[in-house]
This record gives C-alpha cells, structure tokens and sequence, in this order.
C-alpha cells in the first residue's frame, strides 16, 4: 500500500469500520512510513483534543428544570428533615 | 417495554453530553437549554417505547436531533443545503510543521493542539455548516458509529462517511483560521543560517 491510499483510508482506519485485511495492509504501510504514521498519530490526538474541549457544564438551573418537569426529586439538594 | 420510573435514573447521566452537543447544534445558550428540556420530556413520555438491550445513548441523540431539526431549523425555511470545498489531506499537521523532516527538533505539532483554547475549538465546530457539524460531533465528540450515527441522522452510512470526511477536513481548516484570528498559531520556522 502507497501513501495515497493509505491517507485516503485515514478516518476508516481511525473509527475502526475498516475490513481486517484493510486494517491490516494500512498497519504495515505506517509502520514502513514514519511521516504517515506521524500524521495519523496527530489525527487520532486532535481528535481527542476535539472531544475534550467541548465539553459544557450543564447551568444548575437546567437540570432544576428538567428534575421538575419529569416530578424527580432535585439532584444534590438536601431531603428535608 | 422500558419502565417510565426507571427514566430519570438512566437518562439523567447524560444531560452534559446532550447539553454540550445541544450547544454546538444551536449555537446558543438559552435555545440549548430548552432543547434538552424538551428531548427529556419528549423521551420520557416515549420511554415506553425504548426496548430495553438497546442503545440508551444513540437513542436519546435521535431525539435530540430530531427535536433540533423540527423546532430549531424549521425557523428557517429549508436546510442548509452547503456542501464543501476538497481540503487537502493532513490540512493542520501541514500547516504546523508536520511532514517536515526541517521541523523535527520543534516543539511536537501534538502540543500545540494542548494550548488550543476551549472556546477556539468549539467555535472552529461550530463554524461547519450543520450536516458535516452534526457528523462530526457524533463521531469526534460522542463517539457513535456510523451504523448510530446513519440511524441518529437518518440518512445512508455513504452519506455519514462523506460528510465526515468533508466535515473533519474543514474543521481542521476552520481550527486553523480561528487559531489565526486569535494570535495562537505557532511562529513558522526559521530558515537555517543567516
């Protein structure tokens, strides 16, 4: 397998939904190509980066609201006694 | 059939998840509030109907974007109907250096990515016309495969791969523009010698 097709396969190969023989074939290629296989690496950390930094806390008053409408007792508040 | 008490306690764990994606859907803090709000009682009054076994998660996404492509886009009168310019393969590690055998000795292209600011990374996503953003943050974010993501969206697994594809690729580029308007890229390498 050349570059070409390799890098064509990236996001196949990064999501796991290749064949094994594909997998296979694109495992060697980047073990015999040290620029592929640093670009590869880069796809799978920024896609990672990409997960975490978008991340939101959910605004307390939000899940209030929700906890109320579905007639759940509030989260993280305190029985009464 | 799934117990409507059981509800709260099995859904309610993913309500950051769903705000987060609510957010990049909308674009905005109050209509991603009361997007949630309403998937949660949209999927609470349908519980019944979740079979048991199945995918919680994939199944509450479905709602969410559902109830996201019903109330939010119906304000406007069709869907973005965009499609995307062919980004070059490797679009950012190129443009940081990578590739490059010169740059070795820099820092790592990896550890640039690490100072990239949370705020430039959601608003590069947000920045994607909203078929290629939805693909990618049920891929990149949530991490559902293409088998969930064609069943969240509702459309072929042909179609998520190519608007992954795209998508991915004009993130990369918008990740790059917003890190540019903001001052963040890295210094380009200086020549060797003088």
């Amino acid at each position: 397998m050349d570059c070409d097709k390799a890098i064509h396969r990236i996001y196949g190969y990064l999501d796991g939904e290749l064949t094994v023989w594909r997998r296979w074939a694109i495992t060697r290629h980047l073990d015999d190509c040290p620029p592929c296989a640093q670009g590869f690496d880069f796809e799978v950390e920024l896609r990672q980066v990409i997960a975490t930094k978008c991340r939101d806390e959910v605004p307390p008053n939000l899940k209030r609201r929700i906890a109320e409408a579905l007639g759940e007792p509030l989260p993280d508040e305190p029985a009464d006694t | 059939m799934a117990d409507q008490a059981e509800f709260a306690e099995l859904a309610m764990p993913y309500m950051s998840a769903l705000y987060s994606a609510a957010l990049r859907m909308t674009r905005n803090p109050a209509d991603a509030e009361d997007l949630v709000q309403e998937t949660y009682l949209r999927a609470y009054r349908g519980f019944g109907g979740f079979r048991e076994g199945t995918n919680l998660k994939a199944w509450l996404y479905k709602i969410l974007t559902n109830t996201f492509i019903n109330t939010y886009r119906a304000k406007k009168r069709r869907p973005e109907e965009t499609d995307l310019d062919e980004t070059e393969d490797f679009y950012l590690f190129r443009r940081l250096g990578g590739l490059e055998a010169a740059n070795a000795a820099q820092t790592p292209e990896t550890e640039v990515l690490d100072h990239i600011p949370d705020e430039v990374v959601k608003g590069a996503l947000e920045a994607l016309p909203e078929q290629f953003r939805m693909a990618v943050l049920l891929a990149d974010v949530e991490g559902f495969s293409y088998k969930e993501i064609a069943d969240i969206m509702d459309v072929p697994i042909g179609t998520v791969m190519s608007r992954l594809h795209r998508g991915r690729k004009q993130l990369q580029k918008s990740l790059w523009e917003f890190a540019g308007e903001r001052g963040l890229r890295p210094e380009p390498a200086q020549p060797a010698g003088g």
